[in-house]
């Protein structure tokens, strides 16, 4: 940003409080369209949220506000808008009315240092992913203020769930993301980028074995951290009401919503760039990309498409895990991700002192690992083919399921009323 | 090594579980939704789709009707209404009435089991919203006719109409416009 502010300075010949007055206007700008992008981003992935579910659960999902009901969003935006402002009698009002915004700062203020491509990032700080770490934790005190101020004893308990649950998460996730910043030797998140290459075998995630343990061990605390689901033990609605928000509806509730799906971006963001290369692309090194429009373009794509496919991959989640018991959520943390995490950080290391960079030994350690990340795929999508088989349907591509284009298919109908009749009714309806 | 060795099988078996579970639901993206999108989305109308012996709202092909008032006898919450009168130059027994109040009825089917002309079934349509419930109370007579013979011993039963062309008309003239709503 700065860069920018210098250049239309520089272009209009400008200096002194001119140059001050164009850099202050300019972070106004800037903070305007973040926050924007941000807020599109949530509002899509409620769509797609729903979507997915909707298919894991053999269903279609919303797809009657606009095209593919890419609409729905914004339908739902504002009819949340629309709604009454309620604020409990008993509640703490102040507090109450306060703590959806500390929500919504901690995690799109996170989005200035979130990078889109190699010019497109708000400010890359050189503390870049501590400034990330730090400034969502701003979300544990408005949750917790929240499950206080509404006076409620099940929003309580969510919110003291949520800031045990945050406050241990934040071990394990910080330190999967030591071993990166060991590996990288810098905090920003540009330069962690930088650092990688386009092909999988360049990035950190196949860098040695226990790079690849650490992007799991990230993943899993950063779920945590942003309540989804197998984790999702502060709102809990079977047990808790929808935990700390229960009281909260209208555009407050929006508040709480639109931050959590914000979180879900953020974190694909943050593992796109501490492990899957980021706007890398193969082939063409940063200094090539950084003298091409076009390139630069690419690049963009290519991270938002990669944080995309981890937004999906939490989404499913979601969609697959039943929740843990508290003791359960602890377990996990401090038994199994918490020592895991040391080994990793200590592992790499060791790695880092005993292989030097480069060398053949690195090398074939590199591809090893990107073969052994490529295995564990294949063996997935030979068991989502043994599902598959298994209940004797076919393929079936048409991910979208386009309502126009669907065929009544007498096989669908045959098999609701059982195999038996089957044949009959193919024969009437034919 | 016992317990060490039990913490290794924890996670390489919640590992496996896990996996298979994603592989599970990522299965089911594969696969064609089971929703059938009602009510434009589907080749045929899903009233076409109902199993054949499916209970839609009541209709009675009055060409057919004996008069004989057996189905409203049966009905347990006495939605049907029957007047037959006799005509004084033709001394013939006239169908002056037969009404179902749809919005009573409860599809036991009790009726059509009673009625000896099976004329009285049900048809397959069940899209009967209206703006008022007073409109449920459908009208199968427009004008006093007189009613059909009764087959004898042998004689196969007459032919009706289409199975819910009937109702499906009359269903169709509550939403006329000018109507009240």
């Amino acid at each position: 940003m700065e860069q920018l502010s210098n250049y239309i300075a520089d272009y209009f010949e400008l200096s002194g409080l001119a140059r001050e007055i164009i850099f202050a206007v300019l972070i106004l700008v800037v903070a305007a369209v973040v926050f924007i992008v941000a807020l599109t981003i949530s509002g899509l992935l409620t769509l797609a949220e729903r979507r997915v579910a909707g298919r894991i659960q053999s269903r279609v999902g919303p797809n009657r506000v606009g095209p593919l009901g890419l609409l729905q969003w914004l339908a739902d935006g504002l009819k949340l808008i629309m709604k009454e402002d309620i604020v409990p009698a008993a509640s703490d009002g102040p507090m109450f009315r306060l703590a959806p915004y500390l929500v919504v700062v901690g995690v799109f203020a996170a989005f200035v240092s979130v990078p889109f491509g190699q010019l497109l990032i708000a400010a890359d700080l050189n503390v870049g992913i501590i400034y990330l770490l730090a400034i969502t934790s701003l979300v544990t005190v408005g949750v917790l203020m929240s499950g206080w101020a509404s006076n409620n004893k099940w929003s309580l308990l969510g919110g003291i769930r949520a800031a045990a649950q945050i406050v241990s998460y934040e071990v394990p996730s910080a330190l999967a993301v030591l071993s990166v910043v060991l590996l990288s030797g810098t905090l920003s998140m540009q330069g962690i980028i930088a650092a990688q290459g386009g092909w999988p075998w360049e990035w950190y995630l196949f860098h040695n074995p226990f790079a690849f343990l650490a992007f799991f061990l990230y993943f899993t605390a950063a779920i945590a951290e942003g309540n989804r689901t197998p984790f999702d033990l502060p709102e809990a609605e079977s047990e808790l009401v929808s935990g700390y928000n229960t009281e909260y509806s209208g555009m407050r509730f929006a508040g709480f919503f639109l931050g959590e799906f914000a979180n879900i971006y953020l974190m694909s963001a943050i593992a796109t760039t501490l492990f899957f290369g980021g706007w890398q692309i193969p082939t063409v090194t940063p200094e090539q990309q950084a003298a091409s429009w076009g390139l630069q373009i690419i690049g963009l794509l290519i991270f938002v498409a990669k944080a995309s496919l981890g937004c999906f991959v939490v989404i499913w989640l979601r969609w697959t895990f039943p929740r843990l018991r508290v003791d359960q959520l602890m377990s996990v943390c401090y038994r199994y991700l918490v020592p895991l995490a040391f080994l990793c950080l200590l592992a790499n290391a060791v790695y880092l002192l005993v292989v030097p960079a480069g060398t053949l030994i690195d090398q074939i350690i590199h591809y090893g690992t990107a073969a052994l990340g490529g295995l564990v795929a294949l063996i997935f999508f030979w068991r989502v083919l043994h599902h598959i088989r298994s209940v004797g349907d076919r393929l079936n591509l048409n991910v979208l399921a386009r309502g126009k284009k669907l065929r009544f298919d007498p096989s669908i109908q045959a098999r609701r009323y059982g195999r038996f009749r089957r044949k009959k009714f193919m024969k009437e309806t034919n | 090594m016992g317990s060490f060795g039990e913490y290794l099988a924890n996670i390489g078996r919640s590992i496996v579980t896990l996996g298979d579970g994603l592989a599970v639901t990522f299965s089911y993206l594969l696969r064609k939704p089971f929703t059938i999108q009602y009510p434009d989305r589907s080749e045929k109308p899903v009233v076409a789709m109902l199993p054949e012996r499916s209970r839609g709202i009541l209709e009675i092909d009055v060409s057919v009707c004996t008069g004989c008032s057996m189905c409203a006898k049966q009905c347990p919450i006495d939605c049907i209404h029957i007047e037959v009168v006799k005509d004084e130059e033709t001394k013939q027994r006239v169908l002056k009435r037969f009404d179902i109040d749809v919005a009573k009825c409860m599809y036991c089917g009790l009726c059509v089991e009673a009625c000896p002309a099976s004329g009285l079934r049900h048809s397959h349509e069940f899209e009967g919203a209206v703006g008022d419930v007073k409109r449920l109370m459908l009208s199968f007579v427009d004008k006093p006719q007189p009613v059909a013979k009764p087959a004898k011993k042998g004689e196969p039963k007459p032919e009706t109409a289409p199975l819910g062309s009937i109702v499906r008309k009359l269903l169709a003239d509550q939403w006329k416009p000018g109507g009240s709503p």
